[in-house]
């Protein structure tokens, strides 16, 4: 009898620099698929003036074999310029943006209220049984926050996924 | 319009309104292609036509420098590109049109990725307005082929195509090799672009690194100098790095006295006949090269990849070794087996950067390391039983070396037994003699592999080892041989089965042989004779040399049908799921089965 082994893994937070062309995005999502590595989150947007360069922060867990791998297989598609990994590379900050919509009346909206005033979520729509907020922090802070709203009401989130960047003066 | 003066061929276009050479600077996508080919020195094109192409077909129509070769499949065109590539040290070029055109190449295109062969491979696309509307022949060739090209592009503007073609040759050639496709609508093909002579803005954003890390070196130095039982494991990639490489490997070989083993990508780059050779290694390598390897206290990767065929069952794979890895490809350090020591660079720089280091170092005394290599090749690991009643088919290829060694022939072939008895039993001495599916393992890829070769070397004996079954997967490109008088030879070892699928059905399926039978086969000489070539049935053992002598004296292409015995097995070989250690040589007793764990690898 055969049965499938799986391995301790470990979850890292890569910044890819890639240019900005079409189909590109397709080839980063596709190499993930295509060689069974895992995609948590993935955020793309273009950082510099002209449009020419994006900057993807991808979420991913996997044996450390397999992220050294990852890192490898991106550095070798042509398009892409730099990869760090920053969960190597030192202490990071990483951040993402989520709207939270609640529902619910009287003690439980006056509580979601109080608590997202705890975590300072912003209430960005309301309507009198309802609230969206939007709360932007490290992802186990938007997690928690998630939970609890889940007991007041919880009818929706949106997550962007991770943006991240290296602490101290250094561009990594 | 335009000056009616006499200009150089290069410089002329036609013009569409007076019919007459004109000078113009503006140039349709297509004339950008062809020229843009020619200043790459493109001597050939393996193409299909096709109605996404026909625009860079006209343009190819009259031209001179460059020479069209009209497959008759497009699957034939890229392996006829692979052929020409790896025989020549060139970039293939191919050219095919949207959808079907383009689909039927991706397998080429997928061999020549895992084999890292350059090629750029053009395709044809429906027009740019009618991308995703699911338009006669329309695929999303650039989609299909993103995970199996080196990379690939969608032009969508002519000014865009001469720098595309000239970045695209350099990714083909230039760090690992690979193929590059190019995926050009039919409207751009037509539309009018300015033209320039002078080479296009490269954007530099394309820079392997080639050159091994001082410190890296000095390591790797001092971890040889001081290993008592080393080995040297090569690769393809010393092949790919070119003919340098290959003497940089002879001259460390002559320097250090470590013995040599090579994968099936990297035969011919050491000679055969030298004493410190081991012959092949991996699942049916010799008994001396994986032994050696599992019991080396240093194996010098040199442009090898510890792929699956060679390394066997992981955990149990040279267990006492230290690892150094030459690779050009990062991505190739530690995929599969850690190693102590990756340089990243090319073969022929880390090489001479090692020689340059090792300067007039003694080299180890190795021979007691020589002394057990000897005891393991007393076990003649490649013998096989003398067979009265049919010719063993590794006798065939023992006389087919014997009869043509002197002509220093290049041998392709396709896949399966045939495949592997070649690498045993036939003998490369030089690079670039050997084409050989080896990484995606593609049948039907010797014989317009063979073809591209013949075209790329004209004057050189040309065979391709193929077996009765693989042949058939690509033989509709006999004819492309007999358009282009190309004097290839077809070697087949007619064994009637799907030789490989049979041997492992015997050995793990208890003899089930579940459509592994060559049933239907056709007349192999009947055929030739139908194609043009001259067709020779070898039966008895006798008729041997006289077929194989025939063979070589007739001018033109040849199919030889040799019937050789339909149960013999490849062996030496390491089983599914085995170390090197336990390898079956023939005599051995096989059990007619396996777990599942040995089962599910491939």
């Amino acid at each position: 009898m055969m049965h499938i082994k799986h391995e301790a893994e470990e979850r890292h937070v890569l910044t890819v620099t890639v240019d900005n062309e079409a189909g590109i995005l397709a080839k980063i999502a596709g190499l993930f698929t295509a060689r069974g590595y895992n995609i948590d989150s993935l955020t793309v947007a273009d950082i510099t003036e002209n449009h020419a360069v994006s900057r993807i922060t991808i979420v991913t867990h996997g044996p450390p074999s397999q992220i050294d791998q990852i890192h490898a297989q991106l550095e070798r598609l042509v398009p892409v310029h730099k990869v760090v990994d920053l969960t190597e590379a030192g202490p990071f900050v990483q951040r993402e943006l989520a709207l939270i919509k609640v529902a619910g009346m009287g003690e439980k909206r006056v509580e979601a209220l109080r608590i997202a005033d705890v975590f300072r979520a912003k209430p960005v729509d309301t309507s009198t049984s309802s609230f969206i907020f939007e709360l932007t922090g490290a992802p186990d802070k938007i997690d928690t926050f998630v939970a609890i709203m889940r007991e007041l009401g919880l009818v929706e989130v949106g997550r962007t996924g991770v943006v991240g960047m290296i602490r101290g003066a250094e561009e990594a | 319009m335009g000056a009616r003066i006499r200009i150089p061929p290069q410089w002329r276009v036609r013009s569409r309104v007076e019919k007459e050479w004109v000078v113009s600077e503006e140039r349709s996508g297509a004339n950008i292609l062809v020229e843009s080919l020619a200043k790459q020195g493109v001597e050939f094109v393996f193409g299909y036509p096709g109605g996404a192409v026909l625009p860079i077909y006209d343009a190819l129509f009259g031209e001179e420098r460059i020479r069209h070769i009209l497959v008759r499949h497009e699957a034939g065109a890229a392996h006829a590109a692979e052929g020409y590539a790896r025989s020549t040290g060139k970039p293939g070029v191919v050219l095919v049109t949207s959808g079907p055109g383009a689909t039927n190449a991706m397998t080429g295109i997928a061999d020549a990725f895992l084999d890292s062969i350059p090629l750029v491979v053009i395709t044809g696309q429906v027009p740019t307005a009618l991308i995703g509307s699911d338009a006669f022949q329309e695929a999303d060739t650039v989609g299909i082929s993103r995970h199996c090209t080196k990379h690939n592009y969608l032009v969508k503007d002519p000014a865009d195509l001469a720098a595309v073609v000239d970045e695209a040759f350099q990714i083909a050639t230039t760090g690992r090799p690979g193929p590059v496709l190019i995926d050009i609508p039919k409207d751009v093909q037509i539309a009018m672009a300015a033209w320039s002579d002078s080479p296009p803005q490269r954007r530099q954003r394309y820079a392997p690194r080639t050159q091994g890390a001082s410190e890296e070196i000095e390591q790797a130095v001092e971890m040889i100098a001081s290993a008592r039982a080393p080995i040297l494991y090569t690769g393809g990639g010393v092949i790919n790095s070119g003919p340098k490489a290959t003497a940089l490997l002879r001259e460390l070989q002559k320097r250090t006295g470590a013995p040599v083993t090579s994968t099936l990508m990297g035969l011919g780059a050491f000679p055969a006949d030298h004493p410190d050779w081991l012959g092949m290694l991996g699942m049916h390598g010799t008994y001396e090269a994986n032994m050696a390897m599992n019991q080396s206290d240093l194996i010098v990767c040199v442009g090898a990849r510890f792929d699956d065929r060679v390394t066997g069952r992981l955990d149990a794979f040279a267990p006492n070794s230290k690892k150094i890895h030459i690779d050009i490809d990062r991505s190739s350090i530690n995929k599969t087996v850690p190693v102590d020591l990756p340089v990243i660079g090319d073969c022929a720089q880390v090489l001479e950067q090692i020689l340059d280091a090792w300067g007039d170092r003694k080299a180890q005394d190795l021979t007691g390391w020589k002394g057990r290599i000897d005891t393991w090749r007393e076990r003649k690991s490649l013998s096989f039983p003398a067979n009265a009643d049919a010719i063993m088919p590794q006798l065939a290829i023992q006389r087919l070396f014997e009869l043509t060694k002197d002509k220093d022939p290049i041998i392709s072939t396709e896949v399966g037994q045939h495949q592997m008895w070649a690498a045993q039993h036939f003998h490369f001495f030089s690079p670039n003699k050997w084409l050989t599916s080896g990484g995606l393992g593609t049948m039907g890829y010797g014989l317009p592999a063979a073809i591209g070769a013949q075209l790329g070397n004209p004057d050189t004996l040309v065979i391709d080892v193929a077996g009765d079954a693989s042949i058939q997967m690509n033989i509709q490109e006999l004819g492309t041989a007999t358009q282009y008088r190309l004097p290839v030879k077809i070697f087949i070892l007619n064994n009637e089965w799907m030789g490989m699928v049979r041997q492992w059905q015997e050995l793990t399926y208890e003899s089930r042989y579940s459509n592994s039978y060559s049933d239907s086969l056709p007349d192999f000489v009947k055929l030739a004779e139908a194609y043009g070539w001259k067709g020779i049935r070898i039966a008895n053992e006798s008729e041997l040399d006289a077929g194989i002598q025939a063979m070589m004296d007739y001018p033109g292409p040849v199919i030889v049908d040799c019937c050789v015995h339909n149960e013999a097995n490849c062996f030496p070989m390491i089983p599914s799921g085995a170390a090197h250690t336990e390898m079956i040589l023939y005599g051995d007793t096989v059990a007619g089965t396996m777990d599942d764990e040995a089962k599910a690898l491939v």
